[in-house]
Formats: C-alpha cells, structure tokens, sequence
C-alpha cells in the first residue's frame, strides 16, 4: 500500500487528491494545510468584498466529498521534508511517513518593509481570514490606501469602495499594471477607476504608515492614521491594503535541497529532483513550450490540471504535462477582461514584485507578432498576430467573442485567410474574428 | 390576458428545457460558487463546472441567472435538440 502525502490544501492539493483516489483504491492519503479554513476558492474572495457571495459560499468540497476520498486531513505546518528517513515533520511533533510526496505550497503575498506595515489597519488579500479581517475593519474605516498591482490590488480597490470607503490608489508609475497592458488599456481601466470615485495618485510611493492611537483619549492599541508619500504628502487614512505580488512557498522543498529557482523545478512529468517527490499549482515552476522558457502560473486551472498530471505520476501512470495557453477571466474596475497566451507589456511594471495573484509569467514574454487592435473605449479587443497563429489576445469590456478568440489561440488555429485582413489599419476585428469562427469552428 | 398569453411562459420554459441545457468551459472556472449561490432551486452548478459535466438535471429551468451571473463566462447554453428547426 502506498503512502501518499500532499502538502497543501488548494486547487493543486485537492485535485491531486481526487486523482490518487481515483487510480488508487487502497493507497493512503495524507493532505497537510495549515489553514483552519481549509480547502476554499481563493479568487472567490474578492467576491465575498464585493457582497456577490457570503463566505460560506466560497468552500467547493462539503464534507462528504472529503469523506468519499477517503483520506486523513491534517491540520498543521509542516516543518521539514526529511529525504533520507522519507517523513514530513509537523509542528505538532508528528514525523508523517510518505513514499511519494506532493508540494503544492502555493504562494503568499509578499510582504514590505515600509515602517509601520505592522499597524492594525494594515492589510492583503490573500486568504479568508484576510477578507474577514476586512470586512470587520471596514464597518469603522472612512478612507483607506492601496499599495500594488496587478489583479488582486483592483480586487481590494474594489471592493473597499463597494464597502463604502474613500479609496486612494497609489500608483509608482505612470500607469497601471504596465507590464501586462498596454497604454490604452491601463487609460480604461484608470478612467474606470475614477469614475467610481477612486482617487489615483501617480508618481506616488509609501514612504510610511503613521499610527495613531485609538479609543477615548488616545488609549488603546496603535492604529493606522495616516500615511506619508515619499514625497512628503500626509493622507489620512484608516487603513493600508497591500498587494505588491505573491512569492512562492519555496522553503520547504530548498531546505530539503531539492533544485528551486523562482519556484520549485519540476521536469514535464511534474517531479523534482527527488523522484519521490513531485510539486504543483503556483509553487512549481514548469516547462512552457511555447516560451522554451520554465514559468510560474498563479492560475486556478493550471494549478487543477498539475495536480491531476502529478498525481497520475505518482500512482505510477506516466503522464506528461503539457502547458497550456495561460488563460484568465477576471474583472478589471467592473470590466470583464479575457487574458491569453503571450501579450508582451512592453514596460516594467514598479507596483508589482514577480507575478501576482490570477497572472502568469508567459503574459509577459513579448512575442514576434504585431498587435492588431479595435476600439479605445470600454471594450477593446486586441489580438497578437504572430506568423499563422494568434499568440495572445486581451478582451477587456463586451465579452462575446471570449470564448472564439480563446479556442482560436489555444487551438493555435491557422489565421492565414485573414492575416492580412487582421493587420489592416481600418479593421473591425469583432466582425471578422466573428465571422472566421463561424467558418473554423 | 386571454388564455394564449398566460401559457405563453410555460411554453417558453418548455421549449428552451427542450432545446438547450447549461454547459460549463471548465478551464475558467475559479469554483467561486457565485452560479450555485444564484441558483433558484439549489443545483450545484459549480459541482458541474469543476467536473466538466453540462447540467443535465431534469429540474434545471433553463432560467439562465447562473449563465449571466459568472463573472468569468464559464457557462453558456448549448442546444441539445437533435432535430434542427
């Protein structure tokens, strides 16, 4: 009977473990997490900001699917990977004995070092506590400051304005999220911003949170206050979300010694340097054909299909992992925005460290394509023309052509009756990827 | 309203049940649970969506709130009706 042990509790975690039980009757399965919470959609969480779902809603498994897989669920931190005697060591003192093992750690958010990020008010988005944690400041909070990029900093800019609050945004740069966007599309979003009230600072840095004392007469725990800029400017504020990226849960499997880079590598079979030892989801870094290059996804899918692929090959199927084309759907100031395949920003991005939340590395490759584009209002298509094949393409507003410019990329459809017609100054591109997939469907 | 018009819903209901059913593309589903939470008689679409399987439950009204409801257009109608119109 083998011994099965998958560390972490996510998408990777929970789908890995559905696959073993699936081609393993008897095998032992062993999930480790340290969150109380469980197993939950971690994208649902700005839902739950957003008042669309309570957060009861956000916990996929009841615990009869749990049940049906038939595994022990433990929750604590492991501590080590001990390679040599093949056990996990657990903070409660337990060493966990595992023939083949499964890293799916997943990321966290990256923290800052700005004086005062310990202040009560201060907060992320990166588990449910953190959304409680939210929602309990927000029924006192007036005003708060955003610090980051990405998806997950919309995602709190958002949200704390639904909550009622007065929202400042600050941004490094120029414009927002610059190494995935181009130009016209950080305008849309930034005028969306504004329209719903959200005030965005430009050029703008923290330099410090400023506490305050709360209570009756200044009693009581510090607190956020205010904040300064690095150029001298005072915002009172009740609050400070972050989210400057995520990194990596990494450790473990460094101090195992087993070979890491941003995450931890893994061969196209999902497994470490450690034949006994496999890693998947957002902590894994993988072989992406496309780019030749190895990449991190912060993505729910391909972190769902590499824990079904690691598991297969832990029950001794040899399975192939085959990278896909890095697909989102998310929303970007309330505007539906598809994200696939290489989109090449051409700028650095200075809100974000590495990848955030909901992004994947292959977005940033610059492809040798030429963008074709349509409209420069709310809903704007535009499309990376590469020699017969659409590499990537970013929908943000109408959605109806998601699904035909998605299959169109991933099935990597030769575009060649239309190339020229694509690359025409005067195109509509709607209109014609509409009518091309009718034709290739 | 004459008798016609007040069937007329019904007839809609039954023709759509006839001709079309909630399929999921399950590679952009988050299982945020925002369809199951809309759904007026509790199907667990998210369930479908994380399986890939088109919900084929007979009480499914065809109704559409979770079809417009995911943020991330998972879900879409597709018709089943085996003889075209």
């Amino acid at each position: 009977m083998t011994n099965y042990v998958i560390i972490g509790t996510g998408a990777a975690g929970v789908s890995a473990a559905e696959t073993l039980r699936k081609h393993d009757s008897q095998g032992k399965i062993t999930l480790i997490g340290e969150e109380r919470d469980g197993y939950y959609s971690r994208p649902g969480l700005a839902y739950i900001l957003t008042s669309e779902i309570p957060e009861s809603q956000i916990f996929p498994f009841s615990a009869e699917d749990f049940q049906h897989l038939k595994l022990r669920w433990v929750t604590d931190s492991a501590q080590k990977i001990d390679r040599q005697s093949h056990k996990i060591l657990l903070s409660s003192g337990e060493a966990l004995p595992y023939d083949r093992l499964l890293i799916a750690t997943g990321a966290e958010a990256r923290g800052t070092k700005v004086p005062g990020v310990e202040l009560q008010g201060v907060v992320k988005l990166d588990n449910v506590e953190d959304a409680r944690r939210i929602l309990r400041l927000c029924k006192k909070a007036r005003a708060a400051v955003v610090v980051g990029g990405g998806i997950t900093a919309l995602e709190l800019v958002e949200g704390l304005i639904h909550l009622g609050l007065e929202v400042h945004f600050f941004l490094r740069g120029d414009r927002y999220w610059g190494n995935v966007l181009d130009e016209t599309e950080s305008k849309i979003v930034e005028h969306r911003l504004q329209e719903e009230g959200v005030v965005l600072h430009y050029h703008t840095e923290l330099e410090e949170i400023i506490g305050k004392r709360g209570g009756l007469f200044g009693g009581g725990e510090l607190r956020v206050g205010a904040v300064r800029t690095v150029a001298g400017e005072n915002i009172p504020c009740d609050m400070v979300a972050i989210a400057i990226g995520i990194a990596p849960r990494i450790r473990l499997a460094k101090e195992a010694g087993l070979k890491t880079d941003r995450g931890v590598l893994v061969n196209e079979f999902l497994q470490t340097d450690d034949p006994n030892i496999y890693a998947a989801g957002d902590v894994a870094q993988v072989f992406d054909p496309v780019s030749g290059k190895t990449v991190i996804d912060s993505l729910w899918d391909p972190a769902r299909l590499q824990g079904q692929a690691a598991a297969m090959n832990m029950v001794g199927k040899r399975t192939v992992y085959r990278k896909e084309f890095a697909l989102n759907v998310t929303r970007l100031a309330g505007l539906t925005t598809t994200i696939i395949g290489a989109i090449g920003g051409r700028e650095p991005d200075d809100d974000t460290i590495g990848i955030v939340r909901g992004d994947s590395e292959t977005w940033r490759e610059i492809p040798e394509a030429i963008a074709a584009q349509s409209n420069f209002d709310v809903n704007r298509i535009r499309l990376m023309v590469g020699e017969n094949t659409l590499v990537g393409a970013i929908l943000i507003g109408d959605q109806k052509l998601s699904q035909p410019i998605h299959q169109l990329v991933a099935r990597q459809v030769d575009i060649t009756p239309i190339r020229a017609q694509l690359l025409s100054p005067d195109v509509r591109l709607g209109e014609l990827i509409a009518a091309f997939w009718e034709h290739v469907r | 309203m004459n008798l016609q018009q007040f069937f007329k819903p019904e007839q809609t209901r039954r023709s759509a049940l006839s001709e079309g059913q909630v399929v999921p593309n399950s590679s952009r589903c988050v299982q945020c649970g925002i369809c199951s939470y809309h759904c007026p008689i509790s199907i667990d679409v998210r369930r479908h969506a994380w399986l890939g399987e088109p919900v084929k439950a007979s009480r499914c009204l065809t109704c559409g709130e979770c079809v417009a409801r995911c943020p991330r257009g998972v879900l879409r109608f597709e018709r089943t009706s085996l003889f075209e119109k």
